[in-house]
């Protein structure tokens, strides 16, 4: 082919596509706000989980018809920077509302900003309960099953045997404190004749886990509910099983069975456990098993449990848009509320009263297989159960 | 009794990879004076390489193997740091290097996360070493007990290496006075390089042997970085016998802490920490700092003179277009631009301090949370409005500043530094813990200006006038008498003191100005963003206003805020690409090795190399 000849072909091609695309919909964008990099572990599950939905609804011609589209940004971990971004995205990108975080204290900081600014603010990840309770606001909704949810469906699994003395280790902060306090308050309720008979507070991330085995093992607790993640679990575990921490033990661990915290385990996940988390492996057939195809096909890697938040979150907005039938801000925040829409684990609705949604949690007990922890007898939990009464969350959430 | 004895061997193991790590650190800084901010990541280095080199390599053999090799790998990395980033500025301002060290942190990180991916590694466990032994009836991890076995024979050989060799000899001379051991002619960059070297190597070791009790992460090089500039200033900078005692120490006492104060784990290292500076100043077994004593390393600071009607109409006309420029632009150039200049301020603040009053503190965050928090928990717990809040911040702040400042000011250099970060600290723990009143970590929410300030132009011109106003503020003092006698006071103590100056006093009044303007800064921020977490207390923040104020140019009287308002533009443009640490890193450090002067300094050599500026012109 001619130089000349190449370069027509190219600019007409170029026309030509251009010409194609013009009539297509501009896209309705969202923007989202997430520690990409302080938290990559997390987040990138979290963002593939998005971008499989992301292609899913545009395939099926879109939302309102028009295509949807996500707009990432890293905000360091700052909530300041967070707050920064939002800004920035909801003013000059053009998008129409918020999604995103996973640490609490910037899902705070968002929420905060979306009461003022009036942006809705879908909180996908971070599990404080104050987000919807205490500082629930109108303008923020929570996806993932909070953390008072899955205390309280390990305090239902742990007033079922009959141990009475219980310790308690958790990462000293926020989300630590609210765990432990809402095992208890929960356990309690079912079975007043617990004592606690221990409490740790491991600073997070920098855990003495042998100094912290010996404390508990001092206590001669009949069983230990841990709220320990990531490198300070694996660092609990691998003290606790060499110093036989464990033995003749009930355990409980909050979240200790999504992927993201038993798989760097490896064989050295602790065995009888009972755990929430996320089984994508024990999925045989339905939406479950629909998901797990899909992902593993578009990524070439298993889902965690960040990956079917992800996923939920998107679907979350599409069908608040659609339901909203609009894009303006007030518009979606009225179809968020008491929004239902079917997810891969099930049903989930976004609660009138605190915005919570009911997307819950699977509970089961941890076993070696092959090599790797593995959640098995699990179970599916509908998070709508787990809930405080209506008439504690009313007096929880601030007044309008 | 059997309790005790395990519990104290617990914290005799932890001691182990705490003592390689900060020893290297010690090392380091005794004969180059430089403050390694980068050794966090040396450690983190070192558990990836470990753990890479342990799936290679089969067995005991192996495995002990690896965790030498890791040394090797690691001080080498360490060598080339040396070679292209701190070897071209080593006759920079005292302490400049660290702000390279940090541009290395910010490329190791994203470098790690390229290599060695995203999820945490679970440390492999030592061949023939996996069970326990039973101490009276106590369980004892075996490998707990070969930390502590093999841990005094790499303290004996470094003494060995130090005291009775000849590189020891050399070493042991340049901690002592550098210049003299180059006049005898021995090549000081590659005694440099050596150290760093060794330095590296044990936080390598410190990564490897930590393995087969955690494993390797990507936030190790920041968690471990407060514990070990902790040890060596308990343990007295430079001095390796006291990096051993003060590791043992604060491992040991962390142990019982966890069993009998479970909550206190978060504070008990800097309370420990604070006390031993307040008795002992130089750590346990630290000697007084002799070496940069006396006036400045470098070149000196050339007098500062009012700016002259040229400058001032530059100013002027910044300033103007700097109002003018958000009337026009979209409204989130005015969001950013109110980021910058609360940054600005809050530079400027430090660099009054580290410029005019040669205090380098680590913990000037302390004041910009601190304003921020006062400003936060008077709206609400006391429903106090802005304007209120905004006047008590820096009053606030600078009242912490005052009891911080007459604490901290018993000391020089490295060790005021450090108790400055002790403070911070504790400030940070303080609001980290206490939920009752400062939300803990779920912060403080819903804090935003009344309905007259809530638009964002009208809040960028209350932040203009604001910071523009104490920025001048700081500026009218450095050219007041009061900056004189500061700066007489930095260059050089005694014969301020011989010409009636109290020099104690002057810096104490200027610590307290600095953290007056820092917490006006903060409240401002708390009003801009709806809300205050500790973040705005942590390391990191401090860290951001040093760097900042290294690299404006320390020797300038704009460097601070030039450095504000050049790095918080460059944060938020790096920041959008995917690799950006990575960028914003080597932008960093392409700054340090091109104008070891800073942006400021750089730029007037520039200007007068070229003609456009006459050396009378040169303070800007």
């Amino acid at each position: 082919m001619k130089r000349k000849t190449f370069l027509a072909t190219v600019v007409g091609a170029a026309l030509a596509l251009t010409a194609f695309e013009a009539p297509a919909q501009e896209p309705i964008k969202i923007g989202e706000i997430n520690h990409f990099k302080r938290m990559a572990a997390f987040a990138e599950p979290y963002r593939m989980g998005v971008e499989l939905a992301v292609e899913q609804i545009n395939e099926a011609g879109g939302v309102l018809g028009r295509p949807l589209e996500f707009i990432y940004r890293d905000d360091q971990g700052e909530p300041g920077e967070a707050v920064k971004i939002a800004e920035e995205l909801m003013t000059r990108e053009g998008t129409v509302m918020l999604t995103g975080a996973i640490l609490s204290n910037i899902g705070l900081a968002i929420s905060s900003l979306a009461a003022e600014k009036h942006y809705v603010y879908l909180a996908s990840e971070p599990l404080a309960d104050a987000l919807v309770w205490d500082k629930g606001n109108d303008w923020t909704f929570r996806l993932r099953t909070s953390t008072y949810m899955q205390a309280a469906m390990l305090a239902e699994e742990a007033a079922k045997t009959d141990a009475i003395r219980y310790a308690t280790i958790a990462p000293n902060y926020a989300y630590g404190k609210d765990a432990v306090a809402a095992f208890k308050e929960n356990l309690l309720a079912l079975k007043p004749e617990v004592e606690f008979v221990a409490e740790q507070w491991p600073p997070l991330f920098k855990i003495d886990a042998g100094a912290e085995v010996q404390a508990l093992e001092r206590a001669k607790p009949d069983a230990i509910y841990n709220v320990t993640f990531a490198g300070d679990l694996a660092k609990f575990v691998r003290e606790g099983t060499t110093r036989g921490l464990f033995d003749g033990r009930k355990l409980y661990g909050l979240l200790s069975g999504e992927p993201e915290y038993l798989d760097p385990l490896g064989a050295e996940a602790p065995e009888g456990w009972i755990v929430t988390g996320f089984p994508w492996y024990g999925f045989d057939e339905g939406a479950e098993k629909d998901f797990v195809n899909a992902y593993q096909a578009r990524w070439d890697d298993y889902p965690r449990n960040g990956s079917i938040v992800g996923y939920n979150t998107a679907l979350s907005v599409a069908a608040a848009i659609e339901k909203a039938g609009s894009t303006e801000a007030e518009a979606i925040r009225e179809a968020f509320v008491g929004l239902e829409l079917d997810t891969p684990v099930g049903p989930v609705t976004y609660r009138e009263i605190d915005h919570q949604s009911t997307m819950g949690a699977f509970v089961g007990t941890t076993a070696l297989r092959d090599g790797e922890g593995v959640m098995i007898d699990w179970e599916y939990r509908d998070g709508a159960d787990y809930l405080p009464s209506d008439d504690v969350v009313r007096e929880m959430r601030p007044a309008k | 009794m059997g309790l005790f004895i395990a519990q104290l061997l617990t914290g005799l193991a932890n001691a182990g990879a705490l003592f390689m790590v900060a020893s290297g650190l010690s090392l380091i800084f005794g004969v180059t004076r430089i403050v390694n901010f980068a050794h966090g990541s040396f450690y983190m280095l070192g558990a990836y390489v470990g753990y890479t080199l342990m799936q290679v390599l089969p067995g005991a053999f192996g495995f002990w193997g690896a965790i030498l090799l890791t040394g090797v790998v690691v001080g080498l990395v360490g060598v080339i740091v040396e070679i292209l980033v701190l070897r071209p500025v080593y006759r920079a301002p005292e302490l400049f290097q660290l702000v390279a060290t940090f541009g290395v942190i910010l490329v190791i990180q994203d470098l790690a996360l390229m290599i060695w991916g995203p999820q945490d590694l679970l440390g492999p466990r030592a061949p023939g070493l996996k069970g326990i032994v039973r101490i009276m009836g106590e369980p004892v991890p075996k490998y707990d007990l070969a930390l502590i076995a093999i841990t005094p024979f790499v303290a004996l050989a470094l003494w060995w290496l130090i005291a009775r060799t000849r590189v020891g000899i050399l070493v042991r001379a340049a901690t002592q006075d550098r210049e003299m051991v180059g006049a005898l002619g021995v090549n000081q960059s590659w005694l440099f390089t050596g150290v760093f070297f060794l330095g590296c190597a044990l936080a390598g070791l410190g990564g490897a042997v930590q393995l087969p009790k955690g494993g390797a992460d990507l936030l190790m090089d920041f968690n471990i970085l407060a514990s070990i500039f902790v040890v060596v200033v308990i343990g007295g900078m430079g001095s390796l016998p006291g990096a051993y005692l003060a590791a043992v120490l604060v491992s040991v006492l962390n142990v019982f802490g966890v069993t009998y104060l479970p909550q206190s784990t978060l504070v008990l290292m800097f309370v420990v920490m604070a006390l031993v500076l307040m008795i002992r100043p130089y750590g346990l077994l630290g000697r007084e700092e002799v070496a940069g004593d006396h006036g400045q390393s470098g070149e000196p600071e050339r007098p500062i003179k009012p700016a002259g009607a040229r400058v001032r109409l530059i100013v002027a006309a910044g300033l103007a277009v700097l109002a003018v420029v958000p009337l026009l632009a979209p409204s989130w150039i005015a969001i950013l631009a109110t980021d910058i200049l609360i940054f600005c301020l809050f530079a400027a603040s430090l660099h009054f301090l580290l410029g005019l009053g040669g205090l380098v503190s680590f913990g000037h965050a302390a004041f910009f949370g601190g304003g921020a928090y006062v400003a936060a928990l008077l709206v609400a717990h006391a429903g106090t409005p802005m304007e209120l809040a905004l006047l008590l911040a820096p009053l606030g702040a600078g009242l912490l500043a005052m009891i911080i400042g007459w604490v901290c000011l018993r000391l020089t250099g490295v060790y005021f530094a450090m108790l400055t970060l002790a403070f911070a600290q504790l400030l940070w723990s303080l609001a980290y813990q206490w939920g009752e009143v400062t939300g803990g970590d779920d912060g403080l929410v819903d804090i935003w200006p009344p309905d007259w300030a809530t638009s964002n132009l009208v809040f960028f011109y209350l932040t203009l006038v604001l910071c523009i106003g104490g920025i001048l503020a700081l500026r009218h003092a450095a050219h007041a008498p009061f900056g004189y006698a500061l700066r007489a006071a930095r260059d050089s103590a005694r014969q301020a003191e011989a010409t009636g100056i109290h020099t104690r006093a002057v810096q104490w009044v200027a610590f307290a100005l600095a953290g007056a303007m820092a917490g006006l800064a903060g409240g401002l921020f708390v009003f801009a963003k709806g809300s205050v977490f500790p973040n705005e207390l942590e390391i990191t923040r401090s860290f951001d206003a040093l760097i900042v104020v290294f690299l404006g140019g320390v020797k300038t009287l704009s460097g601070g805020v030039v450095g504000g308002a050049v790095f918080e533009s460059a944060k938020d443009m790096l920041t959008r690409f995917e690799y950006w640490r990575l960028a914003l890193g080597l932008t960093i450090i392409a700054v340090v090795v091109l104008a070891p002067e800073g942006i400021v300094g750089g730029l007037r050599r520039l200007g007068e190399r070229i003609g456009l500026l006459r050396p009378s012109e040169q303070e800007t």
